[in-house]
C-alpha cells in the first residue's frame, strides 16, 4: 500500500495516550508522524487536510466486536467487519470467539490473524474462549492461544454458569496476565427472556430478563476476582445494580474493569414498543433508571470503556417474530456518533474522557501498546467532524449487518477520515 | 361508520368510541344468531383466512362461523399441515396469502407481536386472535359484551380477574378494555404469576381470595396451564385449587348476582369447580355465543363499514 503523506492543519488533537488536548498540525510523511505542532510547513506537493473545528484522536479501538468469521460469513466476515470498523472511525477491533469453529485453540487464532493480515482494513485482536466450544465445562487452551496472539478470554454470549469453572479460569488467566471478559447472565433467571423484565415486558407480553440475572453474576465474578486476584472485565454492563456493585468493588481495590455499549446509554426498553427486532439485544435495553446509572458510571469512571458489541445479523434472521430473532445490534458504524450525540454534546462526558474510553483504557486492559499521536510513530488517527449531522441509513452500512435500531435517526459527530497504520482506510 | 383502522391488534390502542361501536354492532349481530336462518349476505365476495400457529378449537371455529354467517368465504390454515412446517417465514406466508386475494387474515400466534408484524406487511386487514402473552382482543371484547348485556353497564363495576395473570393475554385485553370503559379491576393469583408493574395499568393487586371475591360484580377465572407447576410457579395443582380455585363455598361469599366468566377451555376441579360452572352465576356458554357476535361485528366493521341497520336489517 502507498504510504501516506499528509498535513492535517489546525485540528484539535485529543490524545489521552500522550495526554494532549490542543490545536495543532500533524505532518505525516511516509505513513509516519514526522511532526506535531503549531504552524507546520511541509513540502509543496503534499496533500493538506484543513481540519479546523475537527477533532483528531488516536485511532479508536473497539474491544467488543463480533466479526462472525469463521462460520457465519453471511452475517459478517473479517473483510466487511474491519471495513465497517474503519468506516466508523476504528483502527483496531478485538473480536469475540463465538464463531464456528469457536476460537478455542491456537489454530483458529492463527487463521483469524492470517485472514486479518490478508483481508483486514484495521488491526484485529482475537479474543479466545474461556471454555472449549463455549460449553462452560472444560477450560480452553488459554496458554497456547496467548502465544498465538489472543489478548483476552471470554465466553461472550454464553455465561460461564459453573462457578467452579469460572474460578479456575480466573486463576489460569491470571498466570497468563490476560483479563477474563465476563458476559454476566444468570441463565436460570434469564432463560427464555427476550427483553428487559419490567413494565414494558408486562405490556408487550414478552418474556422478560430481570436485572437481577446480570447483577447476581457481576457480584459472583467480583467475589471470585477478589479471592483469586485475577483481572475481570465485565462486558456490556446494563443495569443500575451492576454499576453500583462494580463501583463498590473498585472502592475495595478489586481488579475489575467494565464496558458499556452505545445502545445502553442511548435507548431504553420503550424502543421495543413496536416489536422491532432490531431492538432485541443481550443484555436487553433497560429502563430510564438504568440508562442514567450507566451514564453516571461513565462519568465517574466506574465504567472504563465504551465498546460497540457489534453483532451483525442477516436481514432474514431478524425479519421474524420478536421471540425468534437473534440478539444483537450492528454497532461499529454508529458507535462514534452515538458517543458524540448522546454523551459529548449533552455535556455528560468531555472529548478527553470519551476518547480515553475508546483508546487508552481498552488498550491498557488488553495489554495493547498504543503510541498515540507522537512523533516517529506510524500514523493511526481518527479525524472526527463533531458538527457533521447525518441521518443513520443502514443501507449505507459497510457491515453486512443492517440490524440497527438507530436507522433513520439524526446523529452528529461522524468520522471524516480514518488513518490506520500509515494508510487512509476510510475517507468521507 | 366503520372502524377507521385496517387491523384490530389489541384493545390498548382502541378508544371508548370504538369499543362502544363494536359492542353496539355486536348487539345487532347477536340478533342474527337468534334467527332460524342465520345467514346474511353482508360480506359476500369477501374472503377471510384463519392462520393459526397454535392449536385452538373455540376461537378458530368462532371466527369461521362468524365469517360464514356473514357470507364471507372462510378458510383455515393450521401450521401442522402447512408449508410453515417446511420453514416458511411469517412474512413470506403473509405475502403468499395476500397474493391469493385474501381480504382479512385472522392470526393466532404463540409469539407476542406476530400479528403486528403481519399487519405491517399486508394491505389486508389483520385481526389478532391471540398473540403470545400479549393480547386477545376479541376475547376482551366478548367479555365486555357479556358483562354489558347482563349488567347494563361496565362503568363503575368491580371486576376481579383471578389466576395466571403473567402468561395471560386474556387478562391484558380485559384490563385495557375494562379500564377504558370505567370498571375497577382487581387481580389475584400466585405471586409468581403476577407480572411486574401490573399496578401501573391501573389495577389493584389483591392479597387474598377473600379480598378478590368480596363485593365483586364480575369474577373472571383464568385457565391455569398445568405446565406452570412443572416450571415451579406454584407447588401443586392441589394447592392451586385450594388457594386460587373458585368453588361453591367461595361463590356463596360473593355477591348474589355476581357473574362468573371463564375464557375456556376449563380445568374443572382446578381453577373452577363443576358446582360453579353449573351455577346460575356462570355465563361461560353465553360467552361463547357472544364471541361469535363480537367477531361478526369486527369482520363487518373492518371489511365493510357503513350503517349496520341498512346492510343487516334489509335482509330480514
Amino acid at each position: 500500500m502507498s504510504q501516506l503523506n499528509l498535513l492535517i492543519k489546525n485540528g484539535r488533537i485529543v490524545d489521552p495516550v500522550n495526554n494532549l488536548d490542543m490545536v495543532a498540525d500533524i505532518y505525516i510523511g511516509q505513513g509516519i508522524i514526522q511532526e506535531v505542532g503549531p504552524n507546520l510547513t511541509a513540502p509543496k506537493e503534499i496533500d493538506i487536510l484543513e481540519a479546523e473545528g475537527f477533532i483528531i484522536t488516536p485511532g479508536l479501538l473497539d474491544m467488543h466486536t463480533h466479526l462472525r468469521e469463521p462460520g457465519f460469513e453471511d452475517s459478517e466476515d473479517i473483510e466487511s467487519g474491519t471495513r465497517a470498523a474503519v468506516h466508523g472511525g476504528f483502527t483496531a477491533v478485538a473480536c469475540m470467539p463465538n464463531t464456528k469453529p469457536v476460537i478455542d485453540n491456537a489454530a483458529v487464532v492463527r487463521s483469524i490473524l492470517a485472514r486479518a493480515e490478508e483481508k483486514g482494513s484495521c488491526r484485529v485482536y482475537p479474543i479466545g474462549s474461556i471454555t472449549k466450544g463455549l460449553q462452560g465445562e472444560e477450560l480452553a487452551e488459554m496458554g497456547d492461544m496467548v502465544k498465538a496472539g489472543v489478548v483476552a478470554v471470554s465466553d461472550d454470549g454464553m455465561p460461564v454458569a459453573n462457578s467452579y469453572i469460572m474460578r479456575n479460569a480466573l486463576q489460569y488467566a491470571k498466570s497468563l496476565n490476560i483479563p477474563v471478559i465476563s458476559h454476566c447472565e444468570e441463565p436460570t433467571l434469564s432463560s427464555g427472556g427476550v427483553m428487559n423484565e419490567g413494565y414494558m415486558s408486562t405490556v408487550l407480553g414478552l418474556k422478560g430478563i430481570p436485572a437481577a440475572a446480570e447483577d447476581i453474576m457481576v457480584a459472583r465474578d467480583l467475589i471470585l476476582a477478589e479471592t483469586t486476584g485475577a483481572r475481570v472485565h465485565i462486558a456490556h454492563i446494563s443495569t443500575k445494580g451492576s454499576v453500583e456493585i462494580v463501583r463498590a468493588a473498585k472502592d475495595r481495590g478489586i481488579k475489575v474493569t467494565c464496558e458499556a455499549t452505545p445502545h445502553h446509554f442511548s435507548l431504553t426498553d420503550n424502543s421495543v414498543r413496536d416489536y422491532d427486532t432490531n431492538t432485541k439485544v443481550n443484555p436487553p435495553l433497560r429502563t430510564d433508571e438504568d440508562l442514567e446509572a450507566v451514564i453516571a458510571g461513565l462519568k465517574d469512571g466506574t465504567i472504563d470503556v465504551i465498546a460497540s458489541d457489534h453483532a451483525p445479523h442477516t436481514i432474514e434472521s431478524k425479519d421474524v417474530e420478536y421471540d425468534y430473532a437473534p440478539f444483537g445490534i450492528s454497532g461499529l458504524e454508529t458507535s462514534l456518533p452515538l458517543m458524540v450525540s448522546n454523551l459529548i454534546i449533552p455535556g455528560e462526558l468531555s472529548w478527553m474522557q470519551t476518547i480515553r474510553k475508546t483508546t487508552y483504557e481498552p488498550a491498557k486492559i488488553l495489554n495493547i501498546k498504543l503510541d498515540g499521536i507522537r512523533k516517529g510513530s506510524p500514523a493511526d488517527i481518527t479525524v472526527i467532524n463533531p458538527n457533521s449531522d447525518r441521518k443513520v441509513d443502514t443501507k449505507n452500512f459497510i457491515s453486512k449487518g443492517k440490524n440497527s435500531p438507530f436507522d433513520g435517526e439524526n446523529l452528529k459527530g461522524w468520522a471524516t477520515a480514518t488513518i490506520c497504520n500509515g494508510t487512509i482506510t476510510s475517507l468521507s | 361508520m366503520g372502524l377507521h383502522r385496517k387491523d384490530l391488534l389489541g384493545l390498548e390502542e382502541l378508544d371508548i368510541g370504538e369499543i362502544n361501536l363494536i359492542l353496539d354492532t355486536a348487539d345487532a349481530m347477536k340478533e342474527i344468531l337468534g334467527r332460524d336462518l342465520k345467514k346474511v349476505p353482508t360480506l359476500r365476495g369477501k374472503s377471510v383466512l384463519c392462520l393459526f400457529y397454535e392449536p385452538s378449537t373455540r376461537t378458530r371455529t368462532s371466527f369461521e362461523m362468524a365469517g360464514k354467517y356473514l357470507s364471507a368465504d372462510t378458510s383455515s390454515i393450521a401450521t401442522s399441515t402447512s408449508s410453515i412446517v417446511k420453514g416458511e417465514s411469517l412474512v413470506d406466508t403473509g405475502r403468499t396469502i395476500e397474493a391469493m386475494g385474501i381480504d382479512m387474515v385472522i392470526i393466532r400466534h404463540n409469539s407476542a407481536g406476530a400479528p403486528h408484524k403481519l399487519a405491517r406487511e399486508l394491505s389486508s386487514s389483520v385481526i389478532n386472535a391471540g398473540d403470545g402473552q400479549h393480547e386477545h382482543p376479541t376475547q376482551g371484547l366478548l367479555d365486555m359484551f357479556t358483562i354489558r348485556e347482563e349488567k347494563g353497564r361496565i362503568k363503575g363495576l368491580e371486576i376481579s380477574i383471578i389466576g395466571d395473570i403473567l402468561y395471560s393475554r386474556v387478562a391484558r385485553s380485559n384490563i385495557w378494555g375494562l379500564r377504558k370503559m370505567g370498571a375497577n379491576i382487581r387481580i389475584f393469583g400466585p405471586p409468581s404469576l403476577i407480572p411486574p408493574y401490573i399496578d401501573e395499568l391501573g389495577v389493584y393487586v389483591c392479597d387474598s381470595m377473600e379480598e378478590a371475591i368480596e363485593g365483586a360484580d364480575v369474577i373472571n377465572i383464568l385457565r391455569i396451564q398445568k405446565e406452570r407447576q412443572v416450571r415451579g410457579y406454584f407447588p401443586s395443582l392441589r394447592e392451586y385449587a385450594n388457594l386460587y380455585g373458585m368453588n361453591g363455598d367461595r361463590l356463596r361469599t360473593a355477591k348474589e348476582d355476581v357473574l362468573v366468566l371463564h375464557p375456556g377451555p376449563m380445568n374443572r376441579g382446578i381453577e373452577i369447580t363443576s358446582e360453579v360452572v353449573e351455577s346460575s352465576n356462570a355465563l361461560i356458554e353465553e360467552q361463547v355465543t357472544n364471541g361469535v357476535a363480537v367477531r361478526m361485528a369486527l369482520m363487518y366493521l373492518l371489511l365493510r363499514g357503513g350503517k349496520i341497520s341498512e346492510s343487516v336489517k334489509s335482509f330480514n
